[in-house]
């Protein structure tokens, strides 16, 4: 017989409740980025907008990182570590194939038997992660859903490659993500076009490292000006249409963070998007890098921590990467 | 269909704006990146501003064969309203 099966029932609506970000110890400048590469610093900042970035040292592991991103983040939205009902983890930086560290920054935390797994979308992970988070709440899969992007993107990228040495940097962010009575995540915007799966790699599969006489960790490689052009023209329609889904007008937007991949696809963008004065627009990257996935949380977390944004602002968040992968939400700041 | 002139002129206003270099500065003999100091990536920003403006396609192979403000006035001219 078929029997009748209940729906899970969950939250109206969800939001994003806290964010908080890790960064790590050490400041790389570009004087020592340029002792491996044939470059300057004028040239990085023109090129990037990076004045420095942040290298982890050995003990600022994935974990590590992550477990005191989101102790801040549950401490902000008030959230003990065993109510969260589900971890999710943005990454594509830690050198363990599997299990998830998820599972281990949920078990730290104090978290478990939470579910907890991670997703590999690149820079757009974590955007990823906030829409899965809020629809799990809406849902009922989850009260209370723990967000993390982090990256130690410094273990796999080549410090003598000139398109990409001075651009990747290690870090982590959080969110906590629960129940609301008004909507504070808008609708997804989301896709992913594997027909430029080349155009940000690792450069060889592990199977291709065993097969090497001298087998040397694969870093990552990046066809810059296409990866501009999509980055800074296409995600500018995919902003346009998270803005149009969520209902929000353009002037009514506070807060403008994109994914920190380089501050030239940040003005680009903001260009295409003919953003009004007023929007406040992160520029992260400026002293960060490009952390991939974490970049997004850790961008926002400083426009909020500086005072610069405030809780209750209309933010996008646009997110874009290898994949080519792409997330975009307009979200209310906690 | 727009004349060589039209096409130099539209193009020194795109370059003006992307670039901040003064429009009258464009002109077809200068070199993109030697005389007008238009880097790779701000050369993106002018050619897909240019394939809006001019109804043209210039693919990503393309793009490196332009050098001269001519070579980009040419390209588009054979081209114009294919897109």
């Amino acid at each position: 017989m078929t029997a009748t099966i209940s729906t899970a029932k969950g939250s109206e609506h969800a939001r994003i409740l806290s964010i908080a970000g890790y960064r790590p110890s050490r400041v790389v400048t570009n004087a020592e980025i340029c002792e491996r590469i044939d470059s300057s610093d004028e040239w990085i900042r023109t090129r990037s907008g990076i004045i420095e970035r942040r290298f982890a040292e050995p003990h600022e592991t994935v974990q590590m990182m992550s477990v005191q991103a989101s102790k801040k983040a549950l401490e902000r939205a008030d959230i003990a570590a065993a109510q969260i009902d589900c971890v999710i983890v943005a990454t594509v930086s830690h050198l363990m194939q599997t299990p998830a560290v998820a599972t281990l920054i949920a078990d730290e935390l104090g978290a478990g038997p939470a579910p907890a797994f991670d997703i590999s979308a690149a820079c757009a992970g974590f955007c990823h992660a906030v829409g899965l988070g809020a629809d799990m709440v809406r849902s009922g899969s989850a009260k209370y859903v723990l967000a993390i992007g982090v990256e130690r993107l410094s273990d796999i990228t080549d410090p003598t490659d000139r398109g990409t040495a001075f651009i990747f940097a290690d870090g982590a962010g959080a969110a906590v993500i629960g129940p609301s009575d008004v909507e504070g995540i808008g609708p997804i915007v989301w896709g992913a076009d594997g027909s430029k799966y080349d155009f940000i790699r690792q450069i060889q599969s592990w199977s291709d490292v065993l097969e090497m006489e001298t087998p040397e960790m694969p870093t990552l490689r990046m066809d810059g000006n296409p990866v501009f052009r999509w980055a800074s023209f296409e995600m500018a329609k995919i902003a346009r249409e998270a803005l149009d889904r969520a209902g929000v007008m353009i002037e009514d937007l506070d807060v403008f963070v994109p994914h920190q991949a380089n501050m030239r696809i940040t003005d680009a963008m903001a260009r295409a998007l003919r953003l009004p004065e007023h929007v406040v627009i992160a520029r992260d990257i400026a002293y960060q890098g490009n952390t991939s996935a974490a970049s997004i949380p850790l961008a926002a977390a400083a426009l909020l921590e500086s005072g610069e944004a405030s809780s209750g602002q209309t933010a996008l968040f646009i997110a874009f990467g290898a994949g080519l992968s792409y997330a975009a939400q307009v979200v209310t700041l906690p | 269909m727009a004349s060589t002139e039209e096409i130099r002129s539209g193009l020194a206003d795109i370059v003006n704006e992307v670039a901040g270099i003064p429009a009258e500065d464009v002109q077809l003999d200068k070199s993109f990146t030697d005389d007008l100091d238009v880097d790779s990536l701000s050369m993106v920003e002018v050619v897909v501003a240019a394939e809006e403006s001019f109804n043209v396609k210039i693919p990503d192979d393309e793009v490196k064969n332009l050098k001269t403000v001519g070579d980009a006035v040419a390209f588009i001219e054979t081209h114009q309203g294919e897109a």
